[in-house]
């Protein structure tokens, strides 16, 4: 039987935050910057960890931060709006109120990663849980090895943060390369499942540590092609999306085999669930 | 100066190949250079060459009636561009097109058939390592045709 404390209750109940700006990033996907609404500091976070993002009346929803762990006064999340909750939650006009619970759950180990090469590798809106580290990387650029990103998307007006893609490529000792699935006659990148960047990024397995995030069934055939290439599985950090609701592992909703998602991870590595990722019924 | 013998050597297609064997491949070879916008090839040409992309980015363009060409994969820097020169009908299956300047080194596909029928292990040489390319561009389609990145995947 879980024991019902007082700082589990406290995870469990929403502070006040609100909307500072709504930044269309795609066709379906909203970036919103979120400010505590008692003037205070925002929660500090970890990269890759998520928050649980109430719109009062209608339902709460499990989003990773995407924002720069440097900035303490704002939380940052990236929503592709696919359901009623997520909907409502970027069609929130400015100064309007969301409450936030987090951050909860283990980030990415960007601490093991110091003075390594770091291998992003997204897909899709899988990019926004990544940013972080790239930030984090970016801020610390001396004490990390290359920073290679390799970002997969469906369509180029599909990528997220273009600005910023096109602002990483220009950070030294940084390569960043884009690939799409369908490339309209006017792209001039990369065509291709992500995989394929693999053979154009300069990487050094033996001294690299990548952390991956998007469709499960990307994130299969990228850890096994990573693991052909010479990177250690516990090198390769996976971000593993389930069903999350308490956020604090009482509910097991978001069970996957001898884990819950919100508490163990999201952030797992590879030896610890390669077992699980061939499972149908997980 | 480099010579065709050591750029095809160190091409990452031709990695591990012993030196009578590229030798051998040099004398099928040539330079060629295309702007960007040139059709290398289109598809149902008689495919007679294959080319080892040095620099620049090839699209594989599919004709569809009615619509504008759509394109399948693009390859690059250190990549091969066509197969269709290994086996019967020797027919394009694509369009080839280049999307920037391409540097790349023709294969002159009737010349290396000769040669790989007069040699065998030259012919296993070259289909080993063709037949790892098609895997991989297979499992790359197969990756796109999943489509994984749609709403509710």
């Amino acid at each position: 039987m879980t024991m019902v404390t007082a700082a589990s209750t406290e995870a469990m109940l929403p502070q006040p935050y609100s909307v500072q700006q709504v930044l269309k990033e795609t066709a379906d996907t909203f970036t919103l910057t979120l400010r505590p609404s008692n003037g205070a500091g925002a929660s500090r976070f970890q990269p890759g960890q998520f928050s649980m993002l109430w719109v009062f009346g209608v339902g709460e929803v499990p989003i990773s931060i995407s924002g720069d762990p440097a900035q303490h006064h704002q939380l940052v999340y990236t929503v592709r709006s696919v359901g009623e909750a997520t909907q409502m939650l970027v069609n929130r006009a400015v100064d309007e109120a969301v409450g936030v619970r987090g951050p909860f759950g283990r980030g990415w180990p960007v601490k093991e990663a110091l003075g390594r090469d770091v291998l992003i590798i997204a897909g899709g809106i899988g990019l926004a849980p990544l940013r972080p580290v790239i930030y984090e990387v970016l801020h610390n650029r001396e004490k990390y090895g290359r920073l290679v990103v390799l970002y997969g998307t469906r369509s180029p007006r599909d990528r997220l943060y273009r600005k910023e893609l096109a602002a990483w490529v220009r950070q030294r000792d940084t390569q960043v390369l884009v690939t799409v699935d369908y490339g309209g006659l006017s792209w001039r990148g990369h065509v291709g499942a992500v995989t394929t960047l693999f053979k154009h990024a300069r990487l050094q397995p033996a001294r690299s540590v990548a952390f991956t995030c998007g469709p499960e069934i990307m994130m299969r055939f990228v850890a096994r092609d990573l693991e052909t290439l010479g990177l250690a599985r516990e090198n390769i950090y996976l971000s593993m999306e389930r069903n999350m609701k308490c956020a604090v592992g009482f509910c097991g909703h978001c069970q996957y085999g001898p884990h819950f998602v919100c508490k163990d991870g999201p952030i797992f590595a590879y030896d610890r669930v390669r077992p699980l990722l061939g499972k149908y019924e997980l | 100066m480099e010579t065709l013998e050591r750029i095809i050597a160190e091409h990452p297609f031709f990695a591990g190949l012993e030196p009578y064997y590229t030798d051998l491949l040099a004398g099928c070879a040539s330079n060629v250079r295309f702007d960007a916008g040139t059709y290398i090839f289109k598809e149902g040409e008689e495919a007679n060459e294959f080319y080892l992309i040095r620099a620049g980015k090839v699209a594989l363009e599919i004709f569809a009636p009615q619509r504008k060409p759509i394109m399948l994969a693009t390859v690059g820097e250190g990549e091969i561009l066509g197969w269709s020169w290994l086996l019967p009908p020797y027919r394009r299956r694509f369009h080839g097109h280049a999307v920037v300047p391409v540097r790349a080194i023709a294969l002159d596909g009737k010349c290396l058939r000769t040669k790989c029928e007069q040699n065998h292990d030259l012919g296993y040489e070259m289909l080993k390592r063709f037949a790892g390319i098609m895997e991989q561009r297979l499992e790359a389609t197969l990756f796109q045709l999943l489509d994984v990145y749609a709403v509710g995947r």
